[in-house]
């Protein structure tokens, strides 16, 4: 038991007691996790709004047994949008649910917070359709499941030879026409898929909102999903019917 | 590891919010250890409690049930009845609790509506697990021209009045909506005030001249 310093994105935050809250915290070191900040919910709290979820902040903990405590939290950087805006907010939910999904406990997770980090960064400074997709397909293949994308993922013939048309993380990826199931791929989101992950990020998040990035969008939904055997809450609540 | 009937008492209190196992311990051989009258009075409390207080059908706020006053349609809480308190004024709250908050602040003057919880989808929370429809219904109905969003200044609760304001753009009437300000706590220092706190008294900042 001792005291550590880390940085950290909040995850999320429960209520705890009379004041308290309980927050589940990313850091590059320390991995995820779970904290007390006591005092908290109290409007004299030197803390205060700064263990909000999605806060990026600086850290002082104390490691217990079970739970750590919160010494200090500074911000690290501010996020101007970010909370202003339903869709923006469930959206930086819906990445910090998914994380927490990933990370473990005392394993050190310095890429997932990272990326986290610039995913939060462009929600607040130039939101785009494809911020919470786009960090659904990195985590894929972070965690060792990023799909195959220029190939079928089941018998290995590629383009022009065969066209891909279908896709399915637990086949692996994209699907020729003879190995369809899964979800149907159009052309454009294959496109798109290929961009996020073989280094056009940057382009892909410029993409204007179209038919085309739900679909990919909706891709990067299932197929986190799938490879997490777990449903996500957040991914698909308070967006505008 | 404790006679049944113990075990029972100690298992039902670590099921109250914020008390853990130790607490639920400490409470159970409390009773036990005190005169059987006190006993009966907390059994009594618990029992008039639960079955003397409902929801106002109104504003689901807690209520004493009445039955010369229940036509079947269940009763209304003591701010829905009160003829002084202004109906065309709706202070929107997460909780009861709040509803009591607010009324020793003596400033509200119109009514409530408790929305039972805010949204937290991470939780399971959804909108249909509030009383968003009711408060959607009361507006019209009620000849509501102002509603005061009171919502925790917390996640959910921004993320509540959010949706609040998304759902009232839908409403065939025109409606006020305020949202309390978030600001620096009375008797404190700027300096302490966390940055959060800070940027958000600053954009409700007002003119004062
Ligand atoms: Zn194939
Ligand atoms: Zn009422």
């Amino acid at each position: 038991m001792s005291l550590y310093r880390d940085r950290g994105v909040v995850l999320r935050s429960y209520k705890l007691g009379e004041a308290d809250r309980i927050v589940v915290l990313l850091t590059p070191e320390h991995g995820k996790v779970r904290a007390v900040a006591k005092g908290v919910r109290r409007p004299k709290s030197k803390i205060g709004g700064r263990l909000e979820p999605l806060s990026h902040v600086e850290l002082l903990l104390w490691g217990g047994k079970e739970l750590d405590i919160v010494r200090q939290a500074e911000l690290a950087e501010p996020w101007h949008f970010l909370r202003r805006d339903l869709v923006h907010l469930s959206r930086g939910m819906a990445m910090a649910e998914a994380a927490e999904q990933v990370a473990q406990e005392g394993e050190p997770a310095e890429a997932l917070y990272v990326m986290l980090v610039k995913a939060l960064r462009t929600l607040d400074e130039r939101p785009g359709p494809l911020v919470v997709a786009s960090f659904y397909w990195k985590l894929l293949a972070l965690d060792g499941a990023g799909p195959v994308l220029g190939s079928c993922a089941n018998c290995g013939a590629s383009p022009p030879a065969v066209s891909l048309v279908a896709f399915d993380i637990a086949q692996g990826g994209a699907l020729c026409r003879a190995c369809r199931r899964g979800e149907p791929l159009s052309p454009a989101a294959h496109e798109l898929v290929s961009w996020i992950l073989g280094g056009s990020l940057a382009r892909a998040l410029e993409v204007p909102a179209s038919s085309t990035t739900a679909e990919v969008a909706h891709l990067a939904t299932v197929s986190l999903e799938a490879h997490l055997e777990k449903h996500l809450r957040t991914a698909r609540a308070l967006e505008p019917a | 590891m404790y006679a049944t009937p113990v075990q029972e008492l100690i298992d039902e209190l670590g099921r109250l919010p914020g008390i853990g196992p130790k607490s639920a311990q400490r409470i159970a051989f409390h009773i036990l250890k005190s005169p059987a009258e006190d006993a009966a009075r907390l059994a009594n409390a618990v029992n008039a409690a639960k079955t003397r207080v409902t929801w106002c059908r109104r504003c689901f706020n807690f209520a004493e049930t009445d039955p010369s006053a229940d036509d079947g349609t269940g009763v209304e809480c003591d701010i829905c009845s009160n003829p002084r308190r202004d109906p065309s004024v709706l202070c929107v709250v997460e909780e009861p609790r709040h509803v009591v908050a607010i009324e020793k602040s003596g400033w509200f003057k119109g009514r409530y509506h408790v929305l039972m919880g805010a949204l937290s989808p991470i939780d399971g929370i959804f909108a249909e697990q509030l009383r968003i429809k009711e408060l959607l219904a009361r507006i019209e109905a009620e000849g509501v021209s102002e509603v005061i969003l009171c919502t925790d200044p917390d996640q959910e609760g921004s993320a509540t009045a959010m949706y609040l304001v998304r759902e009232f753009k839908h409403l065939p009437v025109k409606l006020k909506v305020t949202k309390v300000a978030v600001g620096l706590p009375v008797g404190s220092e700027l300096e302490f005030a966390d940055e959060l706190t800070l940027t958000m008294a600053l954009e409700d900042r007002r003119e004062v001249s």
